[in-house]
């Protein structure tokens, strides 16, 4: 018989964990799709719908382990559907509302570069059952992030108004980054496991792409001055809500109704 | 009934699910994509390994009711589908007859190791719509094409335009 040396990874910290990347790309995805039908442009209009349907299906796979992982019986669904908002463990930026379509691009950029990072880290991670969901979702990711960044630098380096609406963009949503390298116990003890990358790891690497983007696009990096968060322990912004209004109205108004 | 006797074989099951379409492009078949990675007899129940294109698609769920309901109708009754995430599916997977097909369907098949990377080409590619890959015209062969948006009717393809034909087709991207 094999022996597993391995110390066994502290189990509430996975789920914790699981909930809050799944989270993060769950509310993102309703995010971006309630540009489905609204774009300035058909082919935007696919992108985005198709930049949803790729988070939603992320979200289907980090929440179907999160439940595997808690053991309680719930489904990926249930945790879309059935949680309330102190309960969603996104961070702030995730949440933050639409505003015009260089503002959704600009949140979906910021986001990107991070996810991007993560992802390709987490392809490493010592849970196996991580590493694969991470294996196929970089794949996704790395085309967010192609679009993302291109069309930050078109409009930012486009006409007069596309670049005062992308940098009023950029100073909006730039106070809600913080949040994507914070880190409290369960981080500290998931990446002293090995399980995920410290999430300071990945800020010189974001901060190079981000950087490196943003001049591209002549638009000036703000200073990093106060940061909002809370999210990731369940403190929300108002929007959470509503979003989650719009989102869980279904299931909470015809409990277990399926198509 | 399927008892151990006329059990059929892998290589049949094979050749069965060889005849299942995909819903969403139903000129190509499952194994041709493929998604199909096992197939395998443990005691009496009939295991089938399946790989998801995008973590997303909503051809999944689908596809894997086609895949029973086609093992089902030639007579088996214990089969059980399993997913598999690693390795990720890759269009690199897609055989030689299936990209022959797509192509006379309409749909330029994918270049292999052309991947999104997250690192944009040069600027001025970039800038001037130009793509960094050639990609025939499917309709008349012409490589003067030009990349509409990387995003297209669904997840696993990308719009692109025919500068000599002027058509417009899809181009199955590559992951």
């Amino acid at each position: 018989m094999e022996l597993d040396l391995k110390p066994a990874v502290d189990q509430s910290a996975l789920f914790a964990f699981l909930v809050r990347l799944g989270d993060n790309a769950l509310i993102l995805g309703h995010r971006v799709s309630e540009w489905c039908g609204h774009s300035p442009a058909l082919e935007e209009d696919i992108a985005l719908s198709n930049t949803a349907l790729d988070l939603i299906g992320q979200t289907q796979l980090w929440l179907g382990l999160a439940g595997e992982i808690e053991g309680q019986g719930r489904s990926a669904d249930d945790l879309a559907y059935l949680r309330d908002g102190y309960e969603f463990r996104n961070i702030l930026l995730v949440e933050r509302p639409n505003g015009d379509f260089g503002k959704t691009l600009m949140r979906q950029f910021l986001f990107d570069a991070w996810h991007y990072l993560l992802m390709k880290a987490l392809q490493n991670s010592s849970e196996r059952r991580i590493a694969e969901i991470a294996e196929k979702a970089f794949k996704e990711v790395a085309y967010h992030l192609e679009r993302s960044q291109d069309l930050v630098i078109r409009l930012g380096d486009g006409t007069d108004e596309s670049h005062r609406r992308m940098q009023a963009a950029l100073n909006d949503l730039w106070p809600y980054t913080g949040e994507l390298f914070a880190s409290d116990d369960v981080e500290q003890t998931l990446s002293a496991a090995g399980v995920i990358p410290h999430p300071q790891s990945l800020k010189s690497g974001w901060d190079e792409i981000v950087s490196t983007t943003l001049s591209e696009a002549t638009l000036q990096k703000p200073d990093d001055g106060y940061m909002h968060k809370g999210g990731r322990r369940g403190v929300h912004t108002e929007h959470l809500g509503f979003i989650l209004t719009e989102m869980q109205f279904l299931q909470r108004a015809y409990p277990g109704a399926v198509w | 009934m399927a008892t151990a006797a006329v059990r059929p074989s892998v290589e049949e099951v094979w050749r069965w699910l060889s005849d299942v379409p995909d819903p969403e492009i139903p000129i190509i078949s499952l194994t041709e994509l493929g998604i199909i990675r096992d197939v395998e007899w443990r005691d009496d129940e009939l295991v089938v390994t399946v790989t998801p294109t995008y973590s997303g698609c909503p051809a999944t769920s689908i596809i894997n009711v086609d895949i029973e309901r086609a093992l089902v109708e030639k007579g088996l009754e214990n089969v059980r589908l399993e997913r598999e995430l690693s390795p990720a599916w890759t269009t690199d997977w897609i055989t030689t007859e299936g990209r022959e097909k797509l192509r006379s369907y309409g749909i330029a098949p994918p270049i292999d190791g052309t991947a999104a990377n997250g690192v944009l080409m040069k600027r001025i590619d970039r800038l001037s719509g130009r793509s960094n890959l050639s990609i025939a015209c499917p309709r008349c062969g012409s490589t003067n094409t030009e990349k509409v948006s990387q995003f297209g009717s669904t997840p696993c393809k990308a719009s692109y335009r025919c500068s000599d034909c002027l058509e417009p087709f899809d181009y199955f991207k590559c992951i």
